[in-house]
């Protein structure tokens, strides 16, 4: 039997083999020109000097070293974590008070659905340039309706405490409607058995909520908080369309330091040592996240 | 009495959740009310939200002053090219992973699904060396942008083979002993069976290629070859706070990306479930 298995195996081998060179050939390609040589060449870059005018010098360890006492950077850094320690609970938070609010049916839902959507479909390009306006310290609509209910006017772009929330706000905004349909359709995955015993057994709402909702949304919440801080991490677009990283550098992001040390400065050896060094910045938050989030992830509901 | 209760409590809850949609709106409101203003009325105090002349001169002057038909173009022929290769390549990969048997298939899948974890900027710089007159010289032409996007994704090989590992073997296996080649079952059974998964990927891939920023920006140089994204920041470059031509110019940017949405929208939230439930 088990001869026969394997027999049939090599038969399939032999008649697949070449179908699968033919099937996998474009997207290999790609794979290992755009992505596996740029990976290995980014390593050897790390330990070089290069402007890409004269040729690329090995330097050793340089690259770390300048790492630390490179005080933008650690500015640059230091925005970054802010940034991510409002974004990430932030979107998480909004998106499933959200998603709660849009898990009913009634005539007309879908399109409230799709009017929460809208923000997330546009380019952050287009984002902010609308939210650039809107935060206009003179003219924009925020200030005009903080002006007339009487608050003082938010310098949101313009003043170093202001200019980090203000992007968060914006963001939170664009991405609240995806966010949230992850969390709708896990909550509609949720078996309605659960509730109904619950309530038998005289479980109000609230109690409801803590107990069964949200640790059986744990995988949502375990795969927000990490993609999340993953993409915080390299947070770009926005910057360079409405702040360039002011005023002074209370903006000024570690995605956006590295673009500068790359395609201003070309410090080419230098940028490709600060990428992996967010790489490893970045691995090692994800994997403290796992430990801590990771046991208590449900998968099953029965 | 309980009934009338929970019948209110029901109509709060929706108007409320009408309520702040459309306060959701309001950014997308404000810059269509503002496209049409003068440049006078957008300085104005109170506000005013419907123009008293509605300003379509401000969309033409958008032409006028940059190559904006070219942007779109560009943008229109990157991005729908991009879709379609990416989604076949992604898919072929996928059959091979899915249903060929070839020595080292599970660790090759391991290696694309590894790749993954490499955040872009670390192929960023290489990637741009790679593009210029030193190795590929691809730099200020559309292959840049093309070419890369086209050759498979790891993220949309990892989905559509879940898809088709979903799909009975029944109909395969017939064709199979009928004769029928791998790529005889690819393209006339397994593809149609996966028009579903196959719309929710070309959706994502032609967002994200639609309003990808980074990339064009380092590779092109000559204005008339700039898609929608870069153009943007380039007019804000010169018109900084010419509000209503810069507002203009952002809605029609945004417009075809929105009724596809409009278009589409049950592919896009399928796409967006199963990103959480999978997990």
């Amino acid at each position: 039997m088990a001869e026969a298995t394997t027999q049939k195996m090599s038969f399939r081998m032999k008649h697949d083999i070449p179908y699968a060179i033919l099937f996998l050939a474009p997207s290999l390609l790609g794979l290992i020109v755009f992505t596996l040589i740029p990976i290995i060449a980014s390593l050897g870059l790390a330990f070089t000097d290069w402007n890409l005018l004269s040729p690329p010098e090995f330097v050793g360890l340089k690259n770390f070293v300048d790492i630390f006492t490179d005080e933008v950077l650690w500015i640059s850094l230091g925005n970054t974590l802010k940034y991510a320690a409002m974004i990430v609970p932030g979107s998480t938070i909004l998106a499933l008070a959200l998603a709660l609010f849009l898990n009913r049916e009634f005539p007309g839902i879908k399109l409230i659905r799709l009017f929460f959507m809208l923000p997330g479909v546009a380019s952050l390009v287009a984002i902010a340039m609308v939210w650039r306006w809107l935060y206009n310290d003179q003219f924009g609509l925020i200030n005009t309706g903080l002006r007339t209910v009487g608050l003082p006017a938010v310098g949101w772009l313009t003043t170093e405490e202001w200019v980090l929330p203000a992007i968060v706000i914006m963001l939170l905004w664009s991405g609240m409607g995806f966010d949230a349909m992850i969390y709708l359709a896990a909550l509609r995955n949720i078996p309605r058995h659960l509730y109904e015993a619950a309530e038998l057994d005289g479980a109000n709402s609230w109690q409801r909520f803590w107990r069964i909702t949200f640790p059986l949304l744990t995988p949502v919440h375990f795969y927000n908080l990490i993609i999340g801080l993953i993409g915080s991490f390299q947070v770009f677009d926005v910057i360079y369309v409405m702040t360039g990283g002011g005023p002074g550098f209370s903006s000024r992001v570690y995605a956006y330091h590295l673009f500068l040390q790359a395609f201003r400065r070309f410090n080419m050896g230098y940028a490709s040592a600060m990428a992996w060094f967010l790489f490893l910045i970045i691995l090692v938050l994800t994997l403290i996240q796992w430990r801590v989030l990771g046991r208590r992830v449900e998968y099953d509901y029965v | 009495m309980t009934q009338m209760k929970k019948f209110l409590g029901k109509g709060t809850w929706t108007v409320s959740l009408v309520v702040l949609s459309l306060l959701s709106l309001v950014p997308f409101l404000w810059m269509i009310s503002t496209s049409l203003k003068t440049r006078a009325e957008v300085f104005t105090y109170p506000p005013v939200f419907i123009p008293e002349v509605p300003q379509w001169d401000n969309y033409i002057q958008v032409f006028q002053a940059f190559p904006f038909a070219r942007y779109a173009l560009n943008t229109a022929f990157v991005t729908v090219t991009v879709t379609v290769f990416q989604t076949l390549t992604s898919a072929m990969a996928a059959y091979a992973f899915a249903r060929l048997v070839f020595p080292g298939r599970d660790r090759l899948f391991l290696l694309y699904l590894g790749t993954l974890m490499i955040p872009g900027v670390v192929t960023l710089i290489p990637s741009y060396i790679l593009m210029t007159d030193k190795f590929l010289g691809w730099i200020d032409t559309f292959a840049a942008l093309i070419v890369p996007a086209s050759l498979g994704g790891a993220f949309n090989t990892f989905l559509i083979r879940q898809f088709f590992l979903s799909l009975p073997r029944e109909l395969e296996d017939a064709a199979l002993i009928d004769g029928a080649t791998p790529f005889q079952i690819f393209f006339r059974i397994t593809l149609p069976l996966s028009k579903s998964i196959l719309a929710i990927v070309s959706i994502f891939v032609f967002m994200g290629t639609w309003n990808s920023f980074l990339w064009p920006l380092l590779m092109m140089s000559t204005p008339e070859k700039q898609v929608l994204t870069v153009g943007l920041a380039a007019m804000q470059g010169r018109w900084n706070t010419r509000w209503p031509e810069l507002m203009a110019g952002t809605l029609m940017s945004i417009a075809p990306i929105i009724l596809l949405l409009i278009l589409f929208q049950r592919y896009v939230e399928e796409g967006l479930s199963f990103t959480g439930i999978k997990t």
